[in-house]
């Protein structure tokens, strides 16, 4: 046991006590939070900062609203609806077709207006929330996976998740939904994590339930050593998202629309530690050479993700 | 750094002063550290008869004032139609009871409860060099004769009134002390021969009476030779020459006169006795540092009502099992329900048990569980659903205590504290992840609450704990200490090892 735990010290692992203690609380005022915890106000954020993101097709703030749902979804056939709080990817319903009087859930399902409405009521009573307070839902527009990305994920909606410490890209990864995810990118339900090298946008090494995979298991395609499209753009994108909100430890979620290119998904001020496995590395490296850099989180957004590829490069050769 | 040394030095101070009013409150007020310690009390009894006289009664007796190794727990007087008053003066306290007539004999008391305190130690002022003594011969050569063989053979003044007592008590005493001991005017009385010889050799000394406290129906006043040395008292048992005063030896008074002193009357009878009694060491100890006059005596929980203090009881255990809570969390990594909800289940379990606490708790949550999915299919709002859980959750809590009063398990029936309104939560948080993110993980996090609520129980039932925690509420701050220290834990969670076990296994 003090063997792992000296090796993981000695690799740079970051634990969640680190974490939170070391990198969240100084670098993440609380007051920013609002900005990524709530969904919308982080849209309105991100499209003011001239970040590309999902179109958002409406909100629903209040149980009136809730029970004249039909209207707003008159002429919907695709769409997301999400808690503006929620966390974890918890309380997402898909719609990814209509049938009649009935709309395609996720999985197959056939959903009626009634079961629309329960899910939005629920979340509007803040069953998703953090600490159960009283939320909105948000209708977003139906992300479709770009062909590339369709390639190594065939289920469900890939993303790409990059953390941004003082602005500066030291870390990315891409979740690929199984079927045992449920289509969900969710590494914790069974997605697979593959770590990402920052500067050639290939992906490293991969792993699924914490054991290290090379190929998706519902396809038997090769994960590892893919090259995801549009890195470059990706990775431009995420570092603007710094100036749109400026939380020292920012997780940016990005998914490739066939149609729309990269959209920054959300974002997440607490972003989770599995990153590291998916990477076979330690973050905690990586964040002390940004903390050696004099005011990284002042230069422009060029200068930042030039200055996290010249420490990726760096880190590759070492 | 400033924070660093801001976090330490906070933590460090909270810890420290609950260690120290805790050892102080043991250590000076004699708090127990055990719970259902009894130590010893003694009543001691003076009883006064006295004839009247014709005209005005004064009777004036010694009271104890200064025993090292004594304290006085409280002290009554009774003496029908007497006027009393105690002077206290320094080391010296006389309890004067007067009546201007009357005309039967009458007995006065006094009664005084002592305990064991190792911290009193005050037995007499510091004295002067009192005056060689002069005396008729053949004593006065005598006395200079034995004097001089004694400091020949001794290095100090501890060592001179040793060796002067064993001469003295020797069977076969020497010429010159053999003139001392069968003088008329001595009565072989040891101490006065022995302080006479002291006084010879210009060393205080003093005459302390008092008793051996046990059991004893009126026992005689005893006599200790206490010698001063420039620094401290130095006892003596003049029969046996013996160093020190024994531990449970109380001492009166002091000097060579009668503790008694009657005007106006005739004293017909003085007669002492002892008794032995136990009393809760906490008792004793509230009852001592009340009078002290501590502060402390008046923080204490032990002043609340009864009722009161079966609460606080309760409570004071609550930043124990937080304690754990955090540590469970912070440093193993546990996966729970809330934050708290796990301390106040196994505050729960105090009222049935562990076992059938758990199996309770179970067979609750796993009914509720499945009642909260059929209600899911209803598609009621989140309140009304969860107080319709709520309610199932009552209705459940009744069922089994009437089942198993059927079965005659008493157990079931004390479920009534057991947080109702706690389970509700705990079933419609399960249900959320139960379908979020699998029945796993849900069997994860409650198996999780259920450990630490386990834990916590087994610590805050030992009634060692309960005892530390209750009469001495200080360790609070102890804990608070603790927890703040733990808050700066930046290491991995016992879990996370396992978690990350791949990245420390491989080398890139």
């Amino acid at each position: 046991m003090i063997g792992i735990y000296r090796r993981l010290k000695e690799r740079g692992v970051l634990g969640l006590n680190a974490r939170n203690g070391q990198y969240i609380m100084p670098a993440n005022e609380r007051r920013y939070y609002r900005l990524v915890d709530n969904k919308i106000i982080c849209k309105q954020r991100l499209i003011e900062a001239n970040v590309a993101v999902p179109a958002l097709l409406g909100e629903i703030n209040s149980q009136y609203e809730a029970g004249h749902l039909k209207n707003r979804l008159e002429g919907l056939s695709e769409f997301v609806i999400k808690p503006a709080s929620g966390s974890g990817g918890d309380g997402i319903l898909v719609i990814t077709g209509q049938r009649d009087r009935h709309w395609l859930g996720g999985g197959g399902k056939l959903l009626d207006l009634g079961d629309i409405q329960y899910h939005v009521a629920g979340i509007l009573a803040g069953m998703y929330s953090l600490g159960g307070q009283v939320d909105s839902a948000m209708i977003e527009a139906l992300i479709h996976t770009s062909p590339a990305m369709r390639e190594i994920a065939p289920e469900g909606v890939p993303d790409i998740r990059i953390i941004l410490y003082r602005g500066v890209p030291v870390m990315a990864m891409t979740r690929l939904p199984t079927r045992r995810s449920g289509g969900k990118a969710n590494l914790h339900q069974g997605a697979i994590g593959a770590g990402i090298n920052l500067v050639t946008g290939k992906t490293l090494s991969a792993v699924m339930n914490s054991s290290i995979v090379t190929v998706h298991p519902d396809t038997g395609q090769n994960v590892v050593g893919f090259s995801i499209p549009e890195w470059s753009d990706l990775l431009t994108i995420a570092t603007r998202c710094y100036d749109a909100v400026p939380l020292g430890y920012l997780g940016v979620d990005l998914v490739i629309d066939r149609d729309h290119g990269p959209l920054v998904l959300e974002m997440n001020a607490r972003p989770g530690l599995a990153i590291q496995i998916a990477n076979n590395e330690g973050i905690g490296h990586r964040l002390a050479a940004i903390d050696n850099q004099d005011q990284a989180e002042s230069r422009p957004p060029d200068a930042r993700l030039a200055l996290g590829l010249e420490l990726a490069e760096a880190n590759c050769q070492r | 750094m400033f924070r660093f040394l801001h976090w330490l030095v906070l933590s460090l101070l909270l810890i420290a002063t609950g260690l120290v009013i805790l050892v102080y409150k043991v250590s000076v007020l004699g708090y127990p550290l055990a719970p259902d310690t009894v130590e010893p009390t003694w009543v001691v009894q003076a009883r006064i008869q006295i004839t009247p006289d014709t005209g005005p009664i004064k009777a004036s007796l010694k009271l104890p004032e200064a025993t090292p190794g004594i304290g006085r727990l409280r002290e009554n007087f009774i003496s029908r139609g007497y006027g009393l008053s105690v002077q206290d003066s320094t080391l010296e306290r006389e309890a004067v009871w007067a009546v201007r007539r009357s005309s039967q004999r009458q007995a006065l008391y006094y009664q005084g409860v002592f305990y064991r305190d190792p911290a009193s130690d005050f037995f007499a002022p510091t004295p002067s060099f009192p005056d060689v003594p002069s005396l008729r011969e053949p004593y006065q050569t005598a006395m200079n004769t034995i004097v001089e063989d004694v400091r020949r053979q001794s290095a100090d003044i501890a060592s001179f009134a040793s060796e002067l007592l064993s001469r003295i008590n020797s069977s076969s005493p020497s010429e010159e002390m053999a003139l001392f001991l069968n003088s008329p005017e001595f009565r072989g009385n040891r101490v006065r021969i022995a302080r006479t010889l002291l006084a010879g050799a210009r060393i205080p000394s003093e005459q302390a009476n008092g008793f051996f406290l046990g059991d004893a129906v009126r026992t005689v006043p005893e006599q200790f030779l206490a010698v001063h040395n420039q620094r401290e008292w130095l006892f003596y048992q003049p029969a046996t020459g013996q160093a020190g005063l024994p531990e449970n030896f109380l001492i009166w008074w002091r000097g060579t006169q009668s503790p008694i002193d009657v005007e106006g009357a005739t004293l017909v009878d003085l007669s002492w006795s002892i008794r032995r009694n136990e009393l809760g060491a906490l008792d004793l100890a509230e009852q001592r540092s009340a009078a002290h006059g501590s502060w402390l005596s008046s923080v204490s929980l032990l002043n609340l009502p009864v009722q009161s203090q079966a609460v606080y009881a309760v409570l004071m255990l609550i930043p124990l099992g937080a304690l754990i809570m955090v540590f469970m969390r912070n440093v193993i990594g546990l996966p729970s329900f809330g934050t708290f909800m796990p301390v106040l289940i196994a505050l729960a379990f105090r009222e049935t048990g562990l076992l059938a606490g758990l199996v309770m708790f179970s067979v609750v949550v796993a009914a509720g569980l499945a009642l909260r999915f059929y209600l899911s299919r209803l598609h009621l709002l989140l309140v009304p659903r969860l107080t319709a859980v709520l309610v199932i959750v009552v209705v459940l809590m009744v069922g089994l205590s009437l089942l198993s009063h059927r079965l005659g398990w008493e157990v079931g029936l004390s479920v009534g504290l057991f947080p109702m309104v706690i389970l509700a939560m705990i079933i419609e948080r399960m249900s959320i992840v139960w379908e979020e993110r699998g029945p796993a993980d849900a069997m994860k996090e409650s198996a999780g609450s259920a450990l630490i609520a386990a834990l916590a129980f087994a610590v805050i039932t030992q009634p060692a704990v309960q005892h530390l925690m209750f009469v001495f509420p200080e360790l609070v701050l102890t804990l608070l200490g603790l927890v703040i220290l733990l808050g700066r834990y930046s290491g991995y969670r016992l879990s996370e090892l396992i978690r990350f076990r791949a990245l420390a296994r491989e080398q890139s």
